[in-house]
C-alpha cells in the first residue's frame, strides 16, 4: 500500500474548484466539490495532455480548458468527446486541515 | 488570379504534416496572456440565460422569415424574407455549431447538443467529423498539414474564396462527403482526426441526412416547386455570404506555422447585428487563446487582455482593406503575411519560435 502524500491545505482550494499538485515527476488535480468533499485524479486530460487544473469545475464535472473534454472527477469517467479515456482517480482524505492523497 | 504551385503541403497525411510533428509545431504549448485564476473562473462560468434568449430570437426569426418567404412565394415580396431566412439558416448556424460544439453556449449540456445537431445539419457539417476537425483546429491552429480548417491556403485560390460567398464549393464538398460517409466510407484524412470508435456515428448521421435531403427533393419534384429546397438545403448557398465574410477575417493574411494566436488570428470590431449572427466570434484571438470562455463573456475577456494583443481591426471593411492586398501579394510570394504590431504594454512575440515565419513578413 502506498503512502499518503500531503497535497495542500484544505483551504487552498475554493469550493467547486480544482488545484494542480505535482509530486514525484507526476502531476495531479485535486478537487473540492460544491458539498465540500475532496477528490484527486491524474492532472492531465486523457485527450491531449492539457492541465485540468486550468479548467472549470461544474458540480461533479471537470472540463478541460482546451477542448471541452469532460470527466466526472469523482469517478474519473469520461463524459463524451473529445474525452474518450477515463481519468485515473486516487483516494483522498483530510487530516488536520491538510489534503492527503494516496498515490499508487 | 493564378499563382505558382504551393510549396506548402496542406494534406493531413503529407510531408508538412510529418514535419510539423517532427518540429514540435503540433500539440505545442501556445502563448497565453496572463489572467488570474479567479478572473478566468469568472469568465468561464456557464449560464443558460444568454443562449436561451439568443436561440429563441434566432428560431423565431427563422420561422417568421421562412413562413413569410413561403407565403409570398411566386412574387418578389418573398425576396427580403428569404434574404433574412438565408442568413439565419446558412450563416448564423456557423457560429451556433461552433459555440455549442465547444460546449460553452449553454450551461445545460443537452441544450448545447440539441442546437449543435440542428446547426450542423443546416451548415452541412457532419457533427462527428467537425467536432473532431475543430478539436484539431484548436490544437494546431493554422499549422500546415495539421489544421483541417484552413480556409485560405497559400498561395490563395481567390476564385475559390469568392465562390465561398455563395456556398457552391462548400455545399458540393459537403454533399459529396455526406454521400461518401453514408456509403460507409471514412477517408484517410478523416481517419487522422476522427477516433475509430466515433467513425460509426459519422456514418449513421450521414445516412439520416441523406434521407432528409431525399425526402426534400422528392417533395420538390412531387409539388413541382423549388419551395421545399428554398427552405431546406439551398439556404446554405444563398445565405452563406455573411459567415464567409466574417469567417475569412479570422485568420486570413496572417501567419501560419506559429504558436502564438496573436500572430495568426484577428479580432475585429463589428456591428451588433453581425455580432448576433456571429455570436461574438469576432473576438477571435481571445477565443483561440481561451476557448472555454463562452461567447457572451468574450467582450469582457477582450477588455481584460487587450493590452497584450495587437490593436483590433476597427471594422469588417478595414479587415478586407488589410487582408486583400496580402492575398494579392501572396500570389507572387506565398511566404508573405501580415505581422501586426503589438502595443508597448504587450509581451513581445517569441521570435525564437517564429523566426522563419516572422522574417518573411514585410510588416
Amino acid at each position: 500500500m502506498s503512502d499518503w502524500v500531503e497535497a495542500c491545505a484544505a483551504d487552498d482550494i475554493d469550493e467547486e474548484d480544482v488545484m494542480r499538485f505535482d509530486h514525484g515527476g507526476r502531476t495531479f488535480a485535486i478537487y473540492r466539490s460544491p458539498d465540500d468533499e475532496y477528490f484527486a485524479t491524474d492532472g492531465l486530460c486523457t485527450h491531449e495532455k492539457v492541465h485540468l487544473a486550468d479548467g472549470l469545475v461544474m458540480d461533479d464535472v471537470i472540463e478541460c480548458p482546451k477542448h471541452n473534454g469532460r470527466f466526472n472527477y469523482k469517478t474519473g469517467a469520461a463524459r463524451g468527446a473529445p474525452a474518450c479515456v477515463n481519468l485515473k482517480t486516487y483516494p483522498v482524505k483530510v487530516d488536520a486541515g491538510k489534503v492527503l492523497v494516496q498515490i499508487g | 488570379m493564378t499563382a505558382a504551385p504551393s510549396r506548402r503541403d496542406y494534406s493531413l497525411i503529407g510531408r508538412d504534416a510529418k514535419l510539423a510533428v517532427e518540429n514540435g509545431l503540433s500539440a505545442a504549448e501556445w502563448y497565453h496572456t496572463d489572467v488570474s485564476r479567479k478572473q478566468m473562473k469568472e469568465l468561464m462560468q456557464r449560464s443558460d440565460g444568454p443562449a436561451i434568449r439568443d436561440t429563441a430570437i434566432w428560431l423565431a426569426a427563422l420561422i417568421a422569415s421562412g413562413a413569410g418567404g413561403a407565403w409570398f412565394w411566386g412574387s418578389w415580396w418573398c425576396v427580403p424574407f428569404f434574404f433574412v431566412y438565408g442568413v439565419l439558416y446558412g450563416s448564423s448556424t456557423d457560429s451556433r455549431w461552433h459555440e455549442c460544439g465547444h460546449g460553452t453556449a449553454f450551461r445545460t449540456q443537452w441544450m448545447n447538443d440539441a442546437v449543435y445537431q440542428i446547426a450542423c445539419f443546416m451548415i452541412m457539417r457532419n457533427p462527428v467529423t467537425w467536432r473532431w476537425s475543430h478539436t484539431r483546429h484548436h490544437t494546431d491552429t493554422i499549422i500546415v498539414g495539421r489544421d483541417p480548417e484552413i480556409s485560405v491556403m497559400r498561395p490563395p485560390d481567390l476564385v475559390r474564396a469568392l465562390l465561398g460567398f455563395v456556398g457552391v464549393l462548400d455545399a458540393w464538398h459537403a454533399m459529396s462527403d455526406m454521400l461518401r460517409n453514408a456509403a460507409g466510407n471514412i477517408s484517410a484524412a478523416e481517419k487522422t482526426f476522427i477516433p475509430e470508435q466515433e467513425q460509426g456515428r459519422a456514418i449513421r448521421i450521414a445516412r439520416i441526412w441523406t434521407a432528409i435531403y431525399a425526402v426534400t427533393i422528392a417533395l420538390a419534384l412531387y409539388s413541382g416547386s423549388f419551395l421545399p429546397l428554398m427552405l431546406v438545403g439551398l439556404p446554405r448557398l444563398y445565405g452563406a455570404w455573411h459567415h464567409v465574410m466574417v469567417g475569412l477575417l479570422q485568420h486570413g493574411g496572417l501567419a501560419d506555422n506559429v504558436i502564438d494566436h496573436r500572430l495568426n488570428s484577428r479580432t475585429v470590431y463589428m456591428n451588433p447585428i453581425s455580432r448576433f449572427i456571429y455570436w461574438n466570434m469576432n473576438y477571435h484571438v481571445e477565443h483561440h487563446m481561451f476557448p472555454m470562455v463562452p461567447y457572451h463573456a468574450l467582450p469582457r475577456l477582450h477588455e481584460l487582455i487587450k493590452h497584450d494583443l495587437p490593436a483590433p481591426t476597427p471594422s469588417i471593411l478595414a479587415g478586407y482593406r488589410e487582408m486583400i492586398p496580402v492575398f494579392l501579394r501572396q500570389l507572387r510570394n506565398e511566404d508573405y503575411f501580415l505581422k501586426r504590431e503589438l502595443p508597448p504594454t504587450a509581451r513581445p512575440y517569441r521570435e525564437e519560435f517564429h523566426g522563419d515565419a516572422v522574417a518573411a513578413a514585410a510588416e
